[in-house]
This record gives C-alpha cells, sequence and structure tokens, in this order.
C-alpha cells in the first residue's frame, strides 16, 4: 500500500493547539494536526505521549483547556450536544477493548446505532447487520454474546458495530493490542479494506510499528505531549531525529541522570516544593 | 493543623462538586423523560419496565419477609413497654403508625439501597471501566438518557409502591403476634388499626420513600461514573455507593421527620 495520495482540499479533521489538563498536569502542549478525507493517518508515539488523550479530545469525550477540535468543517468544543449527538452519526469508533456491550448480543451491538438513530424496519437493520459482519468476516455470529467471542472476533465486532452507519470518520483506538501477529495483521487488511470499500477516513491510534508501517498514509508522531513530527511512512522511517530513532527501536533511549533531581525525588523534597 | 484544615476544605470541595454533580443528574434524567422525544431520544419504555421488575417485583419476597418481622418485633416491644402501663391494647395504634410513618420507608429504602443501588454502581462502574460509556457516548446515545433515567424512574415508581406492599405486611405481621398475644380477634385489631390511621400517615411513609428513591439511584450512578482502575475499583465504587446511600436514607429520614411532625 504505498499509494501516492493526491491530498484533497479541505482537512476533515482539524486539531489546532489542543492543550490538555488533567487535574492540574498539562498533559498535551498545543497539538496541530489536520487530516485528510480518505487518509489513513496513524498517530504514534511511545507510552504516556498522549495518543489515548488527544483521541479522546477528538471524539468529544475530553474538554480541552485551549484550541479547537473540528470535525466535518464544525468546532465540537463549541457546537451544542444536539449539534454533536447530529455530528456523531458520522463518525464510528472502535475502542481498545471493543467496548461491545456486554448485555447484549453481538447482533444488537452491531444494531443498537440504527435502532437509535434511524427509522429502518427490523428486517433492513437485520440484513445491514449481517452486511457489515459479512465484511468483517463474522457471518453467523451475531447470536452470541460478548463474552463467547475470542479478543480478535470481538475487535472486528467492534469494527463493524463501528462501521455500521456507514461513517466518514473512522477511529481505531489500538487495534493490534493484545492480539497475535497474524490476527493483527488480518485487522491491518480489514482497515484497508473498509477504506477502500466506503471511502473512509481513519484515524488510528497505536504503538505497534509493523501495523503503522502497514496502513497509514502519513503519520503524526508524539512524544510526550507535543507533536514531534508529521510525515509519510518514509519520511518518518528515514528521520533522523533522535526521538523518533528512539522510538522506532534503532537506538536505546538515552537515560539522563541529574543526580540532585534524582535524589529531590528520592527525599521527596520536589513534592513539598510544588505541593 | 494547616494540613488538616486543607484537608477539610478540599473534603468540602469535592462534596459540593459531589451534590452539583447529584443535582445535574437528576435533572438531566427528567430533561430526557419529559423532552427526550424532541429530540428523537426517548427514555425507553421497555427499558423502564426491565428495571422496575429487577427493582420491585424480584424484591417483593424479601420486603414482605422483613416487614413481618419488623411488625412482630414492634409488636413484641410494643406490648412490653406498654405492659408497665396497663395499656398494652394501645399496641395496635402504635405499629400501626410506627410501621407507615418509619419503618416501612426504611426498611424498604436499606434493603434497596443494598439490592439495586449496589446493582447500579456494579453494573454502570463496569460499564465505565471497559469503555462502554465511552462508547454509548460517541454512538451519540446519553447515557443519562439510557441508563440514569429508566432505572431512576423504576425507582421512583417501585420503591413506594414496595412500602406500601411493606405498610400492609408490617401491620399483618403486628396482628399476628398482638392477636395471639392478647387475646383480640383479627376483626377488631384491623378496625382499630383502620381508625387510628390517616392518609396523612400513610402519605408521610410514601413521600419518604421517594426521596429514598432518588438518593439510591444517583447515588449508584455517581460511584458508578466515577470509577477508575479496573475491577477493583468497581468493588469500591458498589461499597461506597450501599455505605453512603444507606447513611444519607438516615440522615434524609430524620430531618424529614423533623420537618413533617413540626
Ligand atoms: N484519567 C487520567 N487521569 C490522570 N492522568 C492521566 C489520565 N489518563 C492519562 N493520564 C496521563 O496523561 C498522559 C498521557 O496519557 P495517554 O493515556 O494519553 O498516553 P498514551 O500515549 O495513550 O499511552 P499508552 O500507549 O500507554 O496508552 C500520561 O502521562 C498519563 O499518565
Ligand atoms: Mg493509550
Amino acid at each position: 500500500m504505498t499509494t501516492t495520495k493526491k491530498i484533497s482540499s479541505e482537512p476533515v479533521i482539524e486539531v489546532q493547539d489542543l492543550v490538555a489538563h488533567y487535574g492540574s498536569r498539562e498533559v498535551l502542549h498545543g497539538i496541530n494536526l489536520s487530516i485528510h478525507d480518505g487518509e489513513i493517518m496513524v498517530i504514534m508515539g511511545g507510552s504516556g505521549s498522549g495518543k489515548s488523550t488527544v483521541l479522546r479530545h477528538m471524539l468529544g469525550l475530553n474538554t480541552p483547556s485551549s484550541g479547537a477540535v473540528k470535525l466535518l468543517g464544525q468546532d465540537i468544543t463549541r457546537i451544542t450536544s444536539k449539534e454533536i449527538d447530529i455530528l456523531r452519526r458520522n463518525i464510528g469508533v472502535s475502542f481498545q477493548g471493543g467496548a461491545l456491550f456486554n448485555s447484549m448480543t453481538v447482533g444488537e451491538n452491531i444494531i443498537l446505532p440504527l435502532r437509535e438513530h434511524t427509522q429502518l424496519d427490523e428486517k433492513t437493520m437485520q440484513i445491514m447487520c449481517r452486511m457489515k459482519l459479512e465484511l468483517v468476516s463474522l457471518a453467523g455470529f451475531e447470536d452470541l454474546m460478548p463474552a463467547q467471542l475470542s479478543g480478535g472476533m470481538v475487535k472486528r465486532a467492534a469494527l463493524a458495530r463501528a462501521i455500521i452507519m456507514d461513517p466518514k470518520l473512522l477511529f481505531f483506538d489500538e487495534p493490534s493490542a493484545g492480539l497475535d501477529p497474524v490476527v493483527s495483521a488480518e485487522l491491518d487488511e480489514l482497515i484497508l479494506r473498509i477504506r477502500q470499500a466506503m471511502k473512509t477516513t481513519i484515524v488510528v491510534v497505536t504503538h505497534e510499528l509493523d501495523s503503522t508501517f502497514r496502513i497509514a498514509d502519513r503519520i503524526t508522531v508524539l512524544d510526550e505531549g507535543n507533536v514531534l513530527m508529521v510525515g509519510t511512512v518514509d519520511e518518518v522511517r528515514n528521520s533522523k531525529n533522535k526521538r523518533i530513532m528512539d522510538l522506532l527501536g534503532r537506538r536505546v533511549r538515552e537515560i539522563k541522570i541529574d543526580a540532585e533531581e534524582y535524589l529531590n525525588r528520592l527525599t521527596g523534597e520536589q513534592v513539598r516544593e510544588t505541593g | 493543623m494547616r494540613q488538616y484544615a486543607e484537608k477539610l476544605g478540599r473534603a468540602t470541595v469535592s462534596g459540593l462538586e459531589e451534590l452539583g454533580y447529584a443535582l445535574s443528574l437528576f435533572v438531566e434524567s427528567f430533561y430526557w423523560i419529559f423532552f427526550g422525544y424532541r429530540r428523537g431520544q426517548s427514555v425507553s419504555i421497555a427499558a423502564t419496565f426491565k428495571q422496575m421488575m429487577q427493582v420491585g417485583v424480584a424484591a417483593i419476597p424479601i420486603s414482605a419477609a422483613l416487614s413481618f418481622a419488623v411488625g412482630i418485633m414492634l409488636a413484641i416491644q410494643g406490648i412490653h413497654t406498654l405492659k408497665a402501663f396497663g395499656a398494652e391494647s394501645q399496641v395496635v395504634v402504635g405499629i400501626a403508625l410506627s410501621v407507615t410513618r418509619e419503618f416501612a420507608p426504611l426498611i424498604i429504602g436499606i434493603l434497596i439501597a443494598g439490592r439495586s443501588g449496589s446493582a447500579i454502581a456494579a453494573r454502570v462502574g463496569t460499564m465505565q471501566v471497559s469503555q462502554e460509556i465511552d462508547a454509548l457516548q460517541v454512538i451519540g446515545i446519553s447515557p443519562v438518557r439510557y441508563l440514569v433515567a429508566p432505572a431512576l424512574l423504576a425507582m421512583m415508581v417501585m420503591v413506594p409502591t414496595l412500602t406500601f406492599f411493606a405498610d400492609i405486611v408490617g401491620m399483618l405481621g403486628g396482628a399476628f403476634f398482638s392477636v395471639l398475644e392478647l387475646n383480640i380477634s383479627m376483626e377488631a385489631y384491623v378496625d382499630r388499626t383502620i381508625k387510628a390511621l390517616t392518609v396523612d400517615d400513610i402519605l408521610q411513609g410514601i413521600w419518604k420513600s421517594i426521596v429514598f428513591a432518588i438518593i439510591i439511584a444517583v447515588v449508584g450512578f455517581i460511584n458508578g461514573f466515577s470509577v477508575t482502575g479496573g475491577a477493583e475499583g468497581v468493588g469500591k465504587a458498589t461499597t461506597r455507593s450501599v455505605v453512603q446511600a444507606i447513611s444519607l436514607i438516615i440522615v434524609a429520614d430524620m430531618a424529614f421527620t423533623f420537618y413533617l411532625n413540626h
């Protein structure tokens, strides 16, 4: 998948100067991102770099301290909850653990968005559900409960639920987490197939390098709450930036030791000063 | 000392925050109940009925057993105390008033807090941990409309209903013991009970039970929604919700009783 895609005019997702806090701690320090129509953007970074936090802001699950998040031209930090509900019909999300509703069958899970947002009759909804299950290779599993599925099947069922409304934007949190390499590669194939079939813009958050290089059109590298780099797969691979080389595993990270700070940490001085 | 004051200050602020959150949950639930249809998001009647079955119908046997026992207990104590004044027969009035005004709502409140309040906290906490709440939100389904409103509504209907039921069973329990102990006829007992009771006595208990229902539901949901940290967090939230709900019920009961009888 090394298509040289034409970048179309208007970005469909735009994050501008996003600053976010958990409590009093600032975890995102002014993130800028723009993602174009039909593009697969992978947000990559080490543990704790802020990937999940960026994703939560793009989904409107967290409220930023400052900055804007524009989805399909609407700034979700400024619109009403009613407008955001309407916007959300164009958005699909597949969460890290699948987040299937445990009290419902797989089929009911997948149909839920249709049931809540459309007036379709039961038969039509069933058919749409089976079409999506077919797409994710889970045909015939609609009557099982989520607890009866394997990890890879849960992810695929979650994906089927995410795309049931044929969303324009699809968000994917850690698709490979907890899966073996083969299943993970299958899931990557599936993501590419969905983009091809539905022309969806896809944002994937992951720390898996193999997966990233397989599916990404462009990559955003996050590091400690900052965007380190945005570029194509080749640009990121060939980057001479030290931190990026660390992430790609070509170097072991140097650990700076400041003797005094270390001592302060051990004795708890630091805490008392700021607290 | 300063540390202590700071702690107290922080606890007050977080307490107030929780109270504000509780109020907003309550108000938002009623917004969805009354105006949800305008946004194409009505509160599901099926979900409400399902909750009613779980909260109310399934609790009938245990409610009956507890209130019958409390009725007997009141009769024993009442007869014992009144004997000193040679006024045992007045026990009928005592039982009727204390069951309807105090014991039935309290017993049912505590029972439902332990049974259904904890279930709410556990269910919602688990959903929070597994990101099901996030999933609802991004699908465009308000968790308050989808989860809170049906359960709150079911509580507000079923807890008073159970309380009324406990009124009757509790008085039956009292009658059962008194009839045997005092050698009066069941008819006479019922007759005197009806004479002693006013609609106000029964309503006082019912009003209380509605307040208890709101406390149980809101406390359960607040604790469930605020779960962090996996299965252990769910366990903590469940325990916390039962303790908080029962404490609040008892305090509210006292305040209510004071207010209604002054
Ligand atoms: N609920 C929370 N409360 C407080 N701090 C949090 C919370 N969630 C994340 N953080 C902090 O915010 C920072 C960014 O976390 P985030 O979860 O976004 O990282 P991540 O890149 O997704 O990491 P991982 O790959 O481990 O999932 C981290 O330092 C983390 O400790
Ligand atoms: Mg994460």
